[in-house]
C-alpha cells in the first residue's frame, strides 16, 4: 500500500515539476507560444475536473457546460469593458462601474454561474439520462442566442478585451506569469475537487449515481443533492471561463455552443470518467493531439475520432484506468 | 387495542384501468411481524410501494405513526422510521460492503452536506458500520465490493442497509428471493431475531419462513384483502385455502 502511494506520489511530483519548468524551458528554446498554449490546456483542465464532477461522479450528463464557462468568460469580459469604456454597468439601484480586478471578477462570475446553475438544475434535474442531456444543451443553445442576440457585447463577433484583468503583486499580462497564475488556480482546484469527491457530500453524490432508487429509500434526498453539485461543477467552470477570457483577451458566443460542451465531454471520457486526474489528463492529451494533428492536417477531427473510438472500447476507465493500472504496480 | 403504527384505509391503486389494489386496509401492530401473502399479480409489491412512497396511491390514506403520510416522498418516510427492503437486490454494486453500510448509516445522521472531511476517517459512521456488518455476519466481507458478494450475503447486506438508522418499521419485500432452503433457513433465524424491535411487514412467497415467523397473516387476492388473521385462523380458513394455498379440502 505505501509503495503504491509511493509511485502515486513520484509520478504527481514529476508532473508538477515538468509543468513548473515547462515556461523556462519554452523560453530557453525559443518556443514561447508553449507556453500560451499549455496555459489553455491548464484551463480546459480544470472545465474538465468541474464536468466531471457532476457527470462521471454524479451520472449527470450535462451536455450544456460549456454555457457555465461562457457565463465565466463574459463576466470577466463586461465588467472590464465597462471600466474601459466608462459606462457604469448598471444605475439602478446604486450605480456600478464595472471592474478589472481579476479577483472580483472570479467571485462575480461564480456567483453568476451558481445562480444560472440554481434556476436550470431546478428544472433539468427534474429529468434523468437522454433528457437531461437534452435540456442541458437546450439551455445553453438559449444562452448562446442571447449573447449573440446582444449587441452592446459584440453581439456574434464578441467582445475584445483590452488587456487582462489585474491582480495585486501578480502581472497577469505576462504570459509566464498567467500560465503559473493558472496552474496554481487547476492546483487548488484539484484538491478541493478530491476532497469533495471523498467528502459526505461526494460518497452521497455517488450512490445517487449508482442507485437513486436505493438511496432515496435509504432517507437521502436526492434532488438536492445533485442540485448542489450541478451548481458546484457549475462555479468550476466559470472560474475557467474567466482565465480563459484574460488568456485570449476575447470572447464570442462560441463559448457557450455544443461544441465547447462536446468537447468538454470527449475530454472526460477521454482521461476516465469518474476520476479528477482523469479529467485533467483527457484535456491535457485531447488538445495536445488537436495540436499535433492538426499542424499536419485541417481535417484533424478525423484521425481524433477512431483514437476515442479505440480508448472507449480498450481502456472501459479511459487513459487514468491505463496509468493506474501501471502505478498500482500490476496489471 | 394495541397500538398501530401502519394502517391504510381503503387504499387503491389503478393502473390505466387495471385494478392492482382495491380497499385495502391493513393494520400492521406494534412489534409484530405481519405477512402479506398471495398469488402472483395479487398486487403485494404494489402494496409495498405504495406504503414506502414510491407510488401515489390512486385513492385512499395511509397513517404512519397517526400521521397521514399519504402523499410523503420516499426519502421523508425512510427518515420518519418507515423502511423497506427491495425483492431485486438494491445495493451499490461497485462500493464496498463498509462503504454500502456506511452510505446507509449517514442517511440518517442529519445532512450530508459536508464537502470537507474524509468520510473513510468518520470514526461514528466506521463504528457503526462494524456493528451493523457483525449483526448480519458480513464483519469479514467489509472490504469487498458488494457486487462480488453471494447471493445470499447481499440479500443480507440489502436487509443491512434497511435496519440502519434504527426504523420503525421495515417492509421486507421477498427477503428470501432466491437464496435458497440453507440461506432462507438462516435469513428466517435472523429475521426472527429481530422480532419485538421492529414492526415488520413481511411479503414472502416461502410459506415455511412465512409460517415460522409470522404473528399474523394478511391474504391479498387480484388486488383485494380476503383475509387476516393469525397462522391457525389462515391455515383454516377456506377462502384462502380454495384461492392461494392450494389444500383440498
Amino acid at each position: 500500500m505505501i509503495f503504491t502511494m509511493n509511485r502515486k506520489f513520484i509520478f504527481l511530483l514529476i508532473a508538477l515539476i515538468v509543468l513548473m519548468a515547462l515556461p523556462f524551458v519554452a523560453e530557453a528554446i525559443g518556443e514561447s507560444y508553449v507556453i500560451s498554449s499549455m496555459t489553455r490546456v491548464l484551463i480546459f483542465a480544470m472545465a474538465a475536473v468541474s464536468l466531471d464532477l457532476i457527470v462521471g461522479y454524479g451520472a449527470m450528463v450535462s451536455f450544456g457546460h460549456a454555457a457555465f464557462v461562457g457565463l465565466g468568460a463574459y463576466v470577466a469580459a463586461i465588467l472590464s469593458f465597462h471600466v474601459n469604456e466608462a459606462i457604469p454597468v448598471f444605475n439602478f439601484p446604486f450605480s456600478y462601474d464595472g471592474s478589472n480586478n481579476l479577483l472580483l471578477i472570479l467571485l462575480v462570475a461564480m456567483l453568476v454561474a451558481a445562480l444560472v446553475a440554481a434556476v436550470t438544475g431546478l428544472i433539468s434535474l427534474r429529468t434523468h439520462g437522454i433528457h437531461f442531456i437534452m435540456i442541458t444543451l437546450a439551455f445553453a443553445q438559449m444562452l448562446y442566442y442571447l449573447f449573440i442576440s446582444l449587441d452592446t457585447y459584440g453581439g456574434e463577433d464578441g467582445l475584445l478585451m483590452q488587456g487582462r484583468n489585474q491582480l495585486p503583486v501578480i502581472d497577469t499580462s505576462d504570459d509566464r506569469s498567467f500560465y503559473f497564475l493558472c496552474l496554481f488556480i487547476l492546483a487548488v482546484y484539484i484538491v478541493l475537487a478530491l476532497r469533495l469527491v471523498n467528502s459526505q457530500f461526494g460518497r452521497v453524490i455517488q450512490g445517487c449515481k449508482l442507485n437513486e432508487k436505493r438511496m432515496q429509500a435509504l432517507g437521502f434526498n436526492t434532488y438536492w443533492y445533485r442540485l448542489t453539485a450541478y451548481i458546484i461543477a457549475a462555479t468550476g467552470a466559470a472560474v475557467a471561463g474567466v482565465l480563459l477570457a484574460n488568456k485570449t483577451e476575447y470572447v464570442d458566443p462560441g463559448l457557450f455552443s455544443w461544441h465547447l460542451s462536446g468537447e468538454l465531454l470527449v475530454m472526460v471520457i477521454l482521461g476516465g470518467l469518474g476520476s479528477i486526474y482523469g479529467a485533467v489528463i483527457g484535456a491535457i492529451v485531447y488538445l495536445l493531439l488537436e495540436q499535433i494533428l492538426s499542424a499536419y492536417t485541417e481535417h484533424w477531427m478525423f484521425y481524433l475520432g477512431p483514437i476515442l473510438i479505440f480508448v472507449v472500447i480498450f481502456a472501459r476507465n479511459g487513459l487514468y484506468g491505463l496509468l493506474q493500472k501501471r502505478l498500482n504496480g500490476h496489471a | 387495542m394495541p397500538d398501530i403504527i401502519l394502517y391504510t384505509k381503503n387504499l387503491c391503486k389503478s393502473y390505466a384501468g387495471l385494478q392492482a389494489n382495491t380497499d385495502l386496509n391493513i393494520q400492521l401492530i406494534q412489534g409484530e411481524i405481519h405477512a402479506l401473502i398471495g398469488p402472483n399479480g395479487a398486487g403485494k409489491s404494489t402494496a409495498i410501494a405504495q406504503l414506502s412512497g414510491e407510488l401515489v396511491p390512486s385513492s385512499g390514506s395511509i397513517y404512519f405513526n397517526g400521521k397521514d403520510v399519504t402523499l410523503m416522498p420516499v426519502y421523508e418516510r425512510a427518515r420518519m422510521g418507515l423502511s423497506r427492503s427491495f425483492q431485486v437486490t438494491s445495493v451499490f454494486e461497485e462500493m464496498s460492503v463498509q462503504e454500502n453500510l456506511a452510505l446507509a448509516i449517514q442517511a440518517h445522521h442529519g445532512h450530508s452536506f459536508y464537502f470537507w472531511a474524509a468520510i473513510q476517517k468518520n470514526k461514528l459512521l466506521n463504528q457503526q458500520a462494524a456493528e451493523l456488518a457483525t449483526q448480519f455476519g458480513l464483519l469479514e466481507h467489509l472490504d469487498l465490493a458488494a457486487g462480488a458478494l453471494a447471493h445470499g450475503e447481499k440479500r443480507q447486506l440489502e436487509i443491512a442497509l434497511t435496519l440502519a438508522g434504527n426504523p420503525q418499521v421495515l417492509l421486507l419485500d421477498e427477503p428470501m428471493a432466491g437464496i435458497g432452503p440453507g440461506g432462507s433457513k438462516e435469513l428466517t433465524r435472523l429475521l426472527d431475531g429481530l422480532r419485538g424491535q421492529y414492526s415488520i411487514l413481511l411479503v414472502e412467497h416461502d410459506m415455511d419462513a412465512v409460517f415460522a415467523l409470522a404473528d399474523r397473516i394478511s391474504v391479498l387476492v387480484y388486488g383485494e384483502l380476503i383475509a387476516t388473521g393469525t397462522v391457525q385462523e389462515i391455515r383454516a380458513n377456506e377462502e384462502v385455502q380454495k384461492a392461494y394455498l392450494g389444500v383440498s379440502t
